[in-house]
């Protein structure tokens, strides 16, 4: 299996305003999120991120977009550096996080057609896909509803939909199924499940156990900007349970008491 | 044009043309001011205008003989007055225009008076009522009368006596120079106006809600991104300028008084609106990009409009440079200056002294700065910071 994705030490500090520096009562003038990072995924493979809030999952997810450039390191995107080639990055990846979020002026039709444009998706792929996935997730009832009367369910499908309009080699998922009800985050795992049959590669940030075991065919663990342990599921488990071998390997990094 | 920019502008157009309430807060200005300022106008007019049929209520104590004949023969009549002090509480009270007290022996001490002789010259005291617009017009005539009969005493020469026209203006001079007087600072106050309406909540609001970072992660170039933004801003900042602009324009005529002959935006040919038009959207590329720029910094809309608070007080300060300049400035460098350029264009347009190189060199430089402008907000479209400071 051909390594899609190669992180290479990645880094990332952050420079801590006085107010930062107050409300967090350090007196560190500089955070580091993310420390000499580094794995592969390999192509219809499902990764999964695991660690704990402020562990550096989502900055290291935002360098993978393109978002924010690393001090240091790289990450190599079908062989396209992030740091030196990020818009032929940006057209291999499709990149959906909370924080990103849809125009509620729009519909979900207008929203999709404009997405497309940007890809430069051509127009009669782009009918056939948006038909696809529309009926897929159900959003065919309401692609002419405003995204502001949709639910929140809808929005994170229309979302979904959205982020992948030019059919992603690579799909970075920040938390999926945060925040949705059981049938959406139901309908949103088994589309990754169905991406992954199609040889498509998944990255997901997450802090939902059952989710990895779920879904990820090898999952690192991130802990303070570090990965602490980087394998199969069945490797990093060995035999127990997920949630009970993480806290072991974040009580043996972090130390005790924490 | 890069199939991009025109995505993003379609879509930053579709924004503000599918929101009723933006498209109300962009073109209603324009009917505001007009419905304003005609009503000003109008309601102006009604106070400081006279009947004409009104005869004022004039009394006088010791009314001599000569002004006497003067106020028959200028359809003045004068009452004797019987008590003073009741006729100045009746001035007060609005119930008589006017009270005229003469000296004893008026006519015959001016006839006695010499200049330089070292007397007291006769003192006429007029009392009036400066709240009341028939008091006060009742005294402009008066006194006038009097000036003319003093003058007609020791007349060595007169100015202008002949029945010629003097001023040798013409009506549309005269009007242009009234319109550069005052267009400009209005016109740079509505288009500010119109780039401040939608700038904000273009760049701020879209990191407020989150959306921007979304367009940031697909394959187009940061300047397209920028450059979309600002020429459908400037689309939807000219529509708003243009209906303030209007407004005023109509509304002018009536604020002056309608009575001002020649006072009429007709007296402008379609060059003269050409060159405006090339002046205002160059205006409307800088102000937009700047505001672009400081709405980047901005966290919200809100802070992105207290952002752009110092830039509305200079384009006030450089809109009143106008006012007080005395036409367009002769001087090229005033044109490389960016906003006071478009100033200086516009009293120039306006007052017929624009030339083509003050209005190319305008534009080239309002250009320029625009170009700058987008690569600096391209730049900050790339910046961590900038995007997600929330």
């Amino acid at each position: 299996m051909r390594d899609i994705l190669q992180v290479q030490h990645l880094s990332k500090t952050f420079r801590l305003s006085k107010k930062q520096q107050k409300l967090e009562r350090t007196k560190e003038k500089v955070r580091v999120a993310v420390n000499d990072l580094g794995f592969t995924a390999g192509e219809g493979e499902i990764f999964g991120l695991l660690g704990p809030n402020g562990a550096g999952k989502t900055t290291t997810l935002r360098m993978l977009a393109t978002l924010i450039r690393p001090d240091s390191g790289d990450a190599l995107i079908d062989g396209k550096s992030v740091v030196t080639e990020p818009d032929e990055v940006r057209r291999r990846i499709g990149f959906l996080t909370s924080e990103l979020k849809l125009e509620d002026c729009f519909t979900p039709n207008y929203l999709y057609d404009f997405f497309s444009d940007l890809h430069r998706v051509d127009r009669e792929v782009r009918e056939r896909r948006k038909e696809d996935v529309f009926t897929r997730f159900g959003i065919d009832r309401f692609a002419e509803v405003k995204v502001a009367n949709l639910s929140t369910g809808m929005k994170q499908k229309v979302s979904l939909a959205v982020s992948l309009v030019h059919d992603p080699e690579i799909i970075i998922f920040d938390e999926p199924t945060n925040g949705l009800d059981v049938l959406t985050a139901r309908v949103v795992t088994d589309f990754l499940e169905e991406l992954r049959s199609r040889g498509r590669t998944i990255i997901v940030s997450t802090h939902i156990f059952s989710l990895v075991e779920k879904l990820c065919d090898r999952v690192g663990i991130i802990i303070d900007g570090q990965m602490v342990q980087c394998d199969t599921l069945a490797n990093v488990t060995q035999g127990e349970s997920l949630e009970d071998r993480f806290f072991q390997i974040y009580k043996e990094t972090a130390g005790d008491g924490q | 044009m890069r199939s991009s920019i025109f995505t993003i502008m379609k879509k930053e157009l579709a924004r503000f043309f599918g929101d009723r309430r933006l498209m109300v807060t962009i073109l209603m200005p324009g009917v505001l001011i007009y419905v304003v300022y005609s009503f000003m106008g109008s309601a102006m007019g009604d106070m400081f205008s006279t009947d004409e049929d009104y005869v004022p209520a004039i009394q006088a104590e010791r009314l001599p003989d000569s002004v006497s004949a003067l106020a028959e023969a200028a359809g003045l009549p004068v009452e004797l007055c019987a008590d003073v002090e009741a006729a100045r509480e009746a001035v007060t009270a609005q119930e008589l225009d006017l009270l005229l007290v003469f000296p004893e022996g008026f006519d015959g001490r001016v006839a006695a008076y010499e200049p330089g002789g070292g007397q007291a010259a006769p003192n006429v005291e007029i009392y009036y009522n400066s709240a009341s617009t028939d008091s006060q017009t009742a005294y402009m005539t008066v006194t006038g009368l009097l000036d003319a009969y003093e003058s007609s005493l020791a007349n060595k020469f007169d100015v202008n006596a002949g029945a010629g026209t003097y001023d040798l203006a013409t009506e549309e001079d005269a009007a242009g120079s009234y319109f550069a007087m005052l267009l400009p600072m209005l016109l740079m106050i509505f288009l500010y106006s119109g780039c401040s309406a939608v700038a904000p909540e273009s760049i701020a609001g879209e990191k407020e809600r989150g959306t921007i970072a979304t367009m940031l992660i697909t394959p187009t170039r940061r300047s397209d991104i920028a450059v979309g933004k600002i020429l459908a801003l400037a689309i939807v900042a000219l529509l708003s300028g243009a209906s303030s602009a209007l407004g005023t324009i109509l509304a002018l005529p009536k604020l002056m008084g309608s009575e001002v002959e020649g006072f009429s935006a007709d007296i402008y040919g379609i060059g003269d609106y050409v060159l405006l038009a090339v002046v205002i959207l160059s205006t409307v590329l800088v102000l937009v990009t700047a505001i672009s720029i400081l709405s980047a910094f901005a966290k919200t809309v809100k802070e992105a409009a207290s952002y752009s608070l110092p830039l509305m007080i200079l384009v006030m300060l450089v809109g009143v440079s106008a006012m007080f300049g005395g036409g367009a400035s002769r001087s090229l460098g005033a044109y490389c200056i960016p906003l006071y350029n478009s100033v200086q264009c516009m009293a120039g347009v306006f007052s017929f002294s624009a030339t083509g190189t003050a209005v190319g060199l305008t534009v080239a430089v309002n250009g320029g700065v625009t170009l700058l402008g987008v690569f600096v907000l391209a730049k900050m479209f790339n910046s961590e910071k900038i995007i997600f400071s929330r």
